[in-house]
Formats: structure tokens, sequence, C-alpha cells
């Protein structure tokens, strides 16, 4: 808990840093009509550093041995967020609906181990009916692939 | 003048459209509620791209018929499931499954939605009285008194918010300096962009509510293994209308839930607090405080009094002062500005119709959801039979979706992601994340107000102490900062140890 509540803070005062560089370069002063660009968000990151430079005190002082996740926990995070990072690549190349099909079915299959009958039903169910209702009802477009293109749309 | 208007309102909320609007958000609404990861804001969030096409009055009621939803869905999953779908629902899981696991599942139910629906309407007639009011003398601020009431919102969550001061004030400089990035409107100058062409564009905060409050909480319910078992819903007409006849035996705790609910409410941040405040003076002025934690119908009524009471609440400084109170609020400004009208007390002189359109649509929008869940509960209970496989990535695509539509770009769902990360380490390291969400969205606001009450006085800070209302704001706002480090020496110099900080609600 502590190291990533540590290294947490840790960030954020790197970001505050470079806020604060970026403001000095473009001006935290008085312009000619005002406040120039670099004003707020000079302070912004001053405040952030020294919040932050606290926290991190705070954090070495107290003593919590409680894990920030256990293995276990971790497990079933990693499962969703790496299929879902390989979706949201996928959707460049395949359009959004093929890829939500391809993730929507491989978790089902992986994680849920359901049978290949449900898992055609919503791999394929659900992403037509969002076809259905974002393209055609609301007509907002989402990303579209070959298939897509093959279709006529 | 009130009633007329009011009147008006609802020859424009009560059209067949309209009608069918509101039961389409509030039947939507209580889903997301009841769906692990999908709270009112994220709901809302992935909405609002749907609106963009529609008139702005069935625009609006069609999210806050969303919001009334999501709060009633967050009852059914507290009492039945033992999972709380929004923090300020924790309390209301102390006796409502307790309740539900000794069969009197229908009775909590019953009682925590017809507490909501009181707690709500108590709310409305005070916001139909109150923001004329409000609006017209909002009117005169200038942007010193606006500057002066960002200050008060942001220090009362770190004042009231119960968590740690320092970790709240990160979040909220966090959410200003992300609102900072892209083009300054002003001066017209680009700011910490580093060249890449993306970043002009700033962050959207529809996107990071996605992320934070969607993909964060998904990847925080599947870290505790998710399985649901949930007690049988027991609801029929003779429950209902048997807890009708109990429940006013409990007007002491309607009146004070409601009381508690609306004076918190409306400053940010305030559900929360309200609710488990409304809960401990239940317990306190009871006859019988030993009973409460173990399945007293009383300890349903206070927290659902309350919670709902100040949902409602923290719309009233979103359409009088262009200030959302919560997140959700938040959400619906930013389709304010989206659907091209200007958030702020103005909207009651230009856009009447609008407004008092909106206002109308609370009580329809409030009637029609008791009923709808009165009526359907065992439908929606149902959902969370769906397996859990086919659940959390029906979630991610749905917030995937949301977040593209937001710009149509492609780099927002990567935000997205990242947001999801975010939320979930920040969650676990207990930085709030409201607060965040508040401050990019009014981040623009509170700069330019800054910066303009700057202009005004050559640049001394002297004008937000100097000028009558301003001043008076920014004294309570700057008490509220203050408060996190007078309570422990006020506390010493009583003598009393006193408890420590009351640890923030956080899910289970």
């Amino acid at each position: 808990m502590r190291a990533v509540d540590l290294a947490t803070a840790s960030i954020l005062i790197l970001l505050g840093g470079v806020v604060v560089l970026d403001s000095l370069r473009i001006g935290i002063g008085w312009g000619t009509d005002g406040p120039r660009s670099g004003f707020f968000p000079f302070w912004l990151g001053v405040i952030m550093i020294v919040a932050c430079g606290t926290i991190c005190l705070q954090a070495l002082r107290g003593a919590t041995d409680k894990p920030f996740v256990t293995r276990a926990q971790l497990g079933p995070v990693l499962k969703v967020l790496w299929p879902a990072t390989l979706m949201v690549i996928l959707i460049k190349p395949l359009g959004l609906y093929v890829a939500s099909a391809l993730y929507l079915g491989f978790y089902m299959r992986w994680v849920g181990r359901h049978g290949w009958v449900t898992l055609a039903l919503c791999a394929i169910g659900i992403p037509l009916l969002t076809f259905v209702v974002f393209e055609t009802w609301f007509l907002v477009p989402m990303p579209k692939g070959p298939l897509e293109a093959w279709l006529g749309y | 003048m009130g009633v007329e208007n009011l009147f008006h309102g609802f020859h424009i909320a009560v059209t067949p459209f309209n009608l069918f609007v509101a039961v389409v958000g509030i039947t939507l609404g209580t889903v997301i509620g009841v769906l692990p990861g999908l709270g009112g804001a994220n709901g809302v969030a992935i909405l609002l791209p749907l609106t963009f096409t529609m008139p702005p009055t069935s625009a609006i009621i069609l999210l806050t018929s969303l919001y009334w939803g999501a709060l009633f869905g967050g009852a059914i999953t507290s009492v039945l499931f033992n999972i709380p779908g929004e923090p300020w629902s924790v309390a209301t899981t102390f006796d409502g499954y307790p309740l539900a696991r000794q069969g009197q599942g229908g009775q909590a139910l019953t009682a925590a939605f017809t507490s909501s629906f009181i707690g709500a309407l108590f709310s409305i007639v005070l916001i139909t009285f109150f923001a004329p009011l409000l609006a017209e003398i909002a009117l005169r601020f200038g942007p010193p008194e606006f500057f002066a009431i960002q200050l008060l919102t942001f220090s009362s969550f770190i004042g009231l918010g119960g968590g740690d001061p320092l970790k709240s004030l990160v979040s909220i400089v966090l959410g200003f300096i992300l609102a900072a990035v892209g083009l300054d409107i002003v001066t017209g100058q680009l700011r910490m962009t580093f060249g890449f062409v993306d970043l002009m564009k700033g962050f959207d905060f529809i996107v990071a509510v996605i992320g934070l409050f969607g993909v964060g909480e998904i990847l925080l319910s599947v870290e505790e293994g998710l399985s649901f078992k949930g007690t049988p819903t027991g609801m029929n007409l003779r429950v209902v209308l048997d807890t009708w006849k109990i429940l006013p035996r409990y007007w002491r705790t309607f009146a004070r839930g409601a009381f508690i609910g609306f004076w918190m409410g409306f400053k940010p941040g305030g559900a929360t607090p309200a609710s488990f405040m409304s809960y401990a003076f239940a317990k306190r002025f009871s006859r019988h405080p030993e009973r409460f934690g173990k399945g007293e119908l009383e300890g349903v009524v206070a927290p659902e009094t309350a919670a709902h009471a100040a949902g409602v609440a923290a719309m009233l400084p979103m359409i009088t002062l262009g200030i959302p109170g919560s997140p959700t609020a938040a959400v619906m400004l930013g389709g304010l500005i989206i659907w091209g009208l200007q958030p702020g007390p103005l909207l009651f002189t230009e856009k009447p119709d609008f407004v008092w359109g909106l206002i109308a649509s609370m009580y329809t929008g409030n009637f029609i959801g008791v009923l709808m869940v009165l009526a359907f509960v065992p439908f929606f209970a149902a959902i969370l039979r769906v397996p859990f496989a086919i659940l959390t990535p029906l979630i991610v695509v749905v917030c995937a979706i949301g977040s593209y539509a937001v710009h149509n770009s492609m780099i927002d769902i990567w935000y997205m992601l990242i947001f999801g990360v975010v939320g979930y380490v920040f969650k676990k390291l207990d930085y709030p994340l409201a607060p965040l969400v508040l401050a990019l969205v009014l981040g623009d606001l509170a700069e330019n107000a800054l910066r303009q009450s700057l202009i005004m006085s050559q640049g001394s800070l002297a004008i937000f102490v100097t000028r009558p209302i301003a001043g008076a704001i920014t004294a309570v706002a700057i008490f509220f900062f203050l408060l996190p480090v007078l309570t422990p020496w006020w506390r010493r110099l009583r003598g009393a140890p006193g408890p420590g900080p009351a640890a923030s609600p956080t899910r289970p």
C-alpha cells in the first residue's frame, strides 16, 4: 500500500513539476491585459507539489502493511484490462462492432466458460443491437471496418 | 409567480413524447443503477451523445429521469444483494440487507422507494420556490462572486468530504490541471501540449467520467471476485400496502432526513454524508437504538430519504448558478452547453420553457419512477442474475461506445482506458474522484472568473474579500478549507481525544 501511495504521489509531483515548467515558459506574470496564460496552471502545479510532498511524508511516517493488491485480486483485473486493450487496438482495423464481438466472445469463453451457443448469441447479438440503436435510430456513427463496408455501410 | 410558471412547466413536461422519454429514462436509469460499475454519472455520460439531436427539454428530461432511476436502482442492490451501487446507498445496506435476509425484502424495498420519493419531493418543492429567487440574486453576481462560489464548492469537498483533506485537494488540483490542457481561450496560447496535436483538444470530462467511474468501478468489482447472492424480492401489492400503513409512524425520521438531505445536498459531495448523518440521527433519537443494524425499517427510511433529497438538491446550484453539486449534475451541465444553452441565472429569463419544463419533470419523473420500481422490482433484480462474464465485457464495450460518441475520436477510447486505471488506483488509495470531475468541468469557468476578477482589481486578491457578497462566501470557503486543520486543535482545546476522522465510505 505504502509503496503505491508513494509512487502515485511522486508521479503527481513530477506532473506538477512539468506543469510549473510549462507555465514558466508561457509566462506566469501580468501581461498587457491581465494575468498571462501560465498564471493559473503555475499555482495549480505549486499546490500539487506541496500537497503531494506532504502526502509522501505522511506515507513515510505511517506504517500500514496492508498490501495494495494481492495476487489473487490482480489476476481478474488484468484479465479485464488486457483483452480490453486488445479490443481498443483492433477497433481501428476491424471497426468497433467486430472488435467488440471478438472481445465479448473471448472473455465469455475464457473467464465464464460459457457454451458456444450462448457465446454466439451474445457475441453477435449485442453488437448487432448496438448497431441498430446507434447507427440507425440515433444516427451516431461508430468506427467501422471491412465487414461493414462489405455489407454496404 | 412560481405556481403559474410551474403550471406552464407541466404543460411542457406532460406531453406524450416527454412522458415516454421519462419512462425510457427511468427504465434505463434503474438498470444502470442496478448494474455494478455503472452509476448515475457515467450512465448520463454514455447516453449524452444520443441526446444531441433531441430538443433540449426532452433531452434534459431523459437525463434527469435516468438519474432518478439510478437513485432508485441503487436501493434495489443495497437491500437485496448488500451491494451499494453508489456511496450514498451504503447506509441503506445496514438495515436493508438484514431485513431482506429475514424475508422482509419487500417491506424494506417499499420503505426505501417511498422514502426516496418523499425525500425527492421535499427537495423539488423547495427548488420550485427557491430556484427563481436564487437565480434573481445570482443575476447580480460578477466574476468575483462566481469565483468565490467555486471556492466554496471545492472547499466543502475538503472540509466536509470526510476523506483525507490533502488527497481531496490533490484531486481538485489534478482536475483543474487537466482542464487547463489545450488552447487557452483568453489569450489563444497553447498550454501543456508539448507539441502533441492530440493534446490540443484537451481532456473531455465526459470521457473522464466514463473512465473513472465506469471502467475503474468494473476493475474494482472484478477484483472482489463478484458473486451475487441475492435474496428473493418478496414484493407484491399486499406487502406494499401493509408497509405504507406502518410508514406514517416514522414521520419524524422523514422530516429530519429530508431537511438534512436538502441542506447537505446543494453543497457538493453532500449526498453521502447526508445519508450517514440521517441514519445516525434516526438511531440517536430512536426508542430502540439497539435494533439498528439488525433489520430496523427506520434504518432504511432515514438514509434513503436524505440521499434522495440531497440528490435532487444537487440540481439547485446547477440550474441557478451553473455550478453543479454532484458529478451527475456536472455531466448534465456539460449537456446544457452542448445543446447550446448557457447555464447560469440567465436561463430563468431566457429559457423559461426549458427551466420550468425541467422542474415540472422532476415531479412527474419521480412519481412515475416510484410506481415503476414498485411494480417491476423482480425484473430489475433479475439483471444481476445475468452471468458476470457477460456483464463485465458488455459494460466495457458500452463505455467504449460512449467515449467514442462524444467527439467521434479514437483517442478518447484510449483516454477512457487510462482514466479507468487511474480511477482504480485512486479509489484504492482513497483519493476522491468526484472533486476531480467537478474541477475538470468547472476548470475554464473558474479560471476565467479568477482572471476577470483580477483584471477588475488590477491584480489584487483583495477583491474577493472587500465586495460584500463575495467576501461572505470567501470567508465561509476559507473556514471550510481550514476545517481539517482546526478540528484537531478544537478537540485538544476541549480536552477530549474525540474519535478520529470518520472513515470515508467506500464499496465494501
